[in-house]
């Protein structure tokens, strides 16, 4: 019987790589994907990079105008969080297993979760554009509709996850709706939100160049600026900036998920 | 009445978990505050642009239709967004298993898996999109480009995620390995990768779920090919609403069946786990 084990993990392993292959085979035909390109200019890549791009005296100038776009741009990031964190948590209260009011409107806020979540950031930013034109409350909205989205998700996780025997036993102790919220279901859930809250500034952040690129606001725009102009240090003083703050966060996120959870 | 509750439930002690987290969301409160107060307002007249941006909702999402792409095209630069996510997920999970195997702390010394952690902190903290521009400069804006940039992200993803399934394997087995005279190659590829290949399988899945979504926008940021370039061009230079809701309807179609299979996987993950 052994050898049959490992002939039958023989032919899986076997099916897996070749269906990996004609997979592979055809995404890089459908992409119209240069592999020899790929790995050739990897190497250019950094050969410019090295030379290139890195901020040098003359770019240190943009300084100040940099430093107030990027403390723009985390106002930004924290505020469509905070925002997006008091509609999600009543989203999801509402879509919750053990939370719900009733089947219908946890299934309703559980489609308004998925869809929100599923509409790429992008869409939001773009469409926010045309009437908003280029502002930076077209990023602030983009922002907040993605937060919104992916925060809905995770709360609602969270929720199931955490709370589903007190809630049982508080309702069987005659306990109110708002009791078993407030007392039970919000206090042991908080740590878990807390942690996707951190989360979500850190990635809004890192998305709030993105939407910058695409609606000219923050310090997405100041990079996409120096960049089609060809300023490199500058660009990349940009940049640098901008993993400075990330991990910075980071570093914060980290120390207060060790204190509460 | 009340005097007696106050006198059975005792107020709770204020411990240092929930000072830090009140802490926590008043700063963020206040800074929210201070951010909505201080945003530039003058600059766009709010009520008309809510009420526009609620109207071209409505055409988006109510009347989609197709003008410049058909259906069939549409279907198209999907599948080419998903191409993309494909290879740069394939690529991230090539390197991320190197990588994580490394930075697993069972597996490799601890000054290895501190270099291997803070690098990949590193390329974490940069945006992916501004890996793509990078890359850009060198390859030219297209598929090469955004696959490459992207593969940085996914690396990041994919090690941490590897390292710790990595880390799930009990350290005796690893040292009964050892003591019969395996070489570390043998208990990797014995041992290690076997016990582990359905997280890993699951986490790469979760992975590609993202990387489609990162596609997409590296199409309307970074001119990669596929459906995010589509709506770039309908709401940058066309000005379709109708077709952007047809790619919209496309892409969420798309990204709820890479949802709905990663949910699955994650609550297996979560099962063995428990």
């Amino acid at each position: 019987m052994q050898s049959d084990i490992f002939a039958k993990r023989k032919k899986d392993s076997l099916i897996f790589f070749s269906l990996l292959i004609v997979v592979t085979v055809g995404s890089v035909v459908i992409t119209q994907y240069d592999v020899s390109k790929g790995f050739t200019s990897l190497l250019k890549a950094f050969i410019w990079g090295g030379s290139n791009f890195y901020p040098d005296g003359k770019s240190l100038t943009i300084l100040p105008d940099v430093l107030r776009k990027l403390w723009d741009t985390i106002l930004m990031s924290i505020a469509a969080t905070t925002v997006a964190t008091v509609f999600a948590t009543l989203l999801a209260l509402v879509g919750s297993r053990t939370t719900r009011m009733n089947r219908v409107f946890s299934l309703v806020a559980r489609g308004i979760a998925s869809l929100f979540r599923n509409i790429p950031l992008v869409a939001w930013a773009m469409v926010l554009m045309l009437a908003f034109s280029q502002s930076s409350i077209t990023g602030y909205l983009a922002l907040f509709l993605g937060s919104f989205g992916f925060l809905s998700r995770a709360f609602i996780e969270t929720i199931d996850e955490v709370s589903n025997d007190s809630v049982e036993a508080l309702s069987a102790t005659g306990a109110s709706y708002s009791h078993i919220i407030f007392q039970s279901v919000l206090p042991s859930s908080l740590p878990q939100m807390i942690s996707w809250i951190l989360f979500m500034i850190d990635t809004n952040i890192r998305d709030a160049t993105l939407v910058g690129l695409l609606t000219g606001t923050g310090i997405g725009f100041s990079f996409d600026l120096y960049y089609k102009s060809f300023n490199f240090h500058a660009a990349s003083l940009v940049v640098i900036l901008i993993v400075i703050t990330v991990i910075l966060i980071e570093m914060v996120s980290n120390t207060i998920r060790r204190v509460i959870m | 009445m009340k005097k007696i509750e106050e006198a059975i439930i005792p107020s709770k002690p204020l411990t240092r978990e929930s000072f830090t987290m009140w802490i926590l969301l008043l700063v963020l409160s206040l800074l929210t505050i201070y951010a909505l107060a201080t945003i530039d307002y003058t600059s766009v007249d709010m009520g008309k642009a809510m009420a526009d941006t609620l109207n071209n909702f409505k055409t988006i999402f109510f009347h989609p239709a197709a003008h410049r792409l058909s259906l069939w095209d549409a279907f198209y630069e999907v599948l080419i967004t998903m191409g993309l996510a494909f290879l740069t997920t394939l690529f991230g999970g090539i390197i991320a298993m190197l990588l994580g195997l490394l930075a697993a702390q069972n597996l490799a010394p601890k000054q290895v898996t501190n270099i291997i952690k803070g690098f990949v902190a590193f390329i974490r903290a940069v945006p992916s999109i501004l890996w793509v521009l990078i890359f850009a400069v060198a390859a030219g804006l297209g598929s090469v480009a955004a696959v490459i940039g992207l593969t940085f992200h996914s690396v990041s993803y994919l090690t941490k995620a590897y390292s710790e399934s990595f880390e799930e394997l009990d350290r005796s087995v690893i040292e009964a390995l050892m003591a019969s005279g395996a070489n570390w190659w043998q208990i990797i590829f014995q041992a290690v990768i076997p016990s582990s290949v359905s997280s890993l399988l699951s986490w790469t899945f979760m992975r590609f779920e993202i990387n489609f979504a990162n596609a997409v926008a590296m199409g309307a940021a970074a001119g990669a090919a596929g459906i995010g370039f589509d709506l770039f061009m309908d709401s940058g230079f066309y000005f379709d609403l109708r077709e952007i809701g047809l790619v919209t309807y496309f892409i969420i179609a798309f990204a709820l069946v890479l949802e709905t299979i990663s949910t699955n996987l994650k609550s297996k993950i979560l099962l063995k786990k428990a």
